[in-house]
């Protein structure tokens, strides 16, 4: 990072889980919308700690820099966001556990 | 006659987009770009303003001095004119 000297390495090459993937097009809404751009994008990821590099992953840092222009750029408020976490938290944490809870829920 | 121009040895905080190595470093104007947005301003949402972006050719000489390898190679960046001073 920042031309630190480091002994980590890139991990292989990989295939994006489903979430990255939603993470990514969610950027590019955003920015078709007019809500910021990738400007905006990377100077919330460099604002983060130097500790998020090591915590978080490329899409985990990604959709909290995203986060963070959504609510200066007004597109929703902290507690609709709260709320809106609450509700997708009791779906459970895995795709098949909120597809079941879906089911059951839909009647 | 090529433009040679030294890259501003500021460091504001916040989001630029000059590289740091390459900051007090000379180099010459390789070619004009056009008028871009500055990401200075873009990175915050403020209102767009557009600035001329030029690349600069620098000499690896010039940015590492005696730890370059093959100080004649060139390294070329895309550096927005405010960030450029004239060398005279």
């Amino acid at each position: 990072m920042g031309g630190q000297q480091t002994d980590a390495k890139l991990p292989e090459d990989h295939d994006f889980a489903l979430w990255e993937k939603r993470v990514d097009a969610l950027m590019v809404l955003c920015s078709t919308k007019g809500y910021f751009t990738v400007d905006g994008l990377r100077r919330a990821v460099e604002d983060m700690s130097e500790d998020a590099f090591d915590t978080m992953s490329y899409y985990e840092r990604w959709v909290a820099a995203v986060n963070q222009n959504m609510i200066e750029a007004d597109a929703y408020s902290l507690a609709e966001l709260g709320e809106r976490m609450e509700l997708i938290k009791a779906r459970g944490a895995t795709y098949g556990e909120a597809t079941a809870y879906k089911e059951a829920t839909d009647g | 006659m090529a433009e040679t121009v030294r890259v501003k040895t500021m460091m504001p905080p916040g989001h630029v987009r000059t590289p740091a190595y390459l900051r007090g470093k000379c180099g010459v104007i390789e070619r004009k770009l056009g008028e871009f947005a500055n990401p200075e301003r873009a990175a915050y949402g403020l209102k767009k303003e557009m600035q001329p972006l030029v690349r600069v050719r620098f000499s690896m000489g010039e940015i590492w001095g005696a730890a370059a390898e093959n100080p004649t190679d060139t390294l070329e960046a895309e550096i927005y004119t405010h960030w450029l001073e004239k060398v005279i």
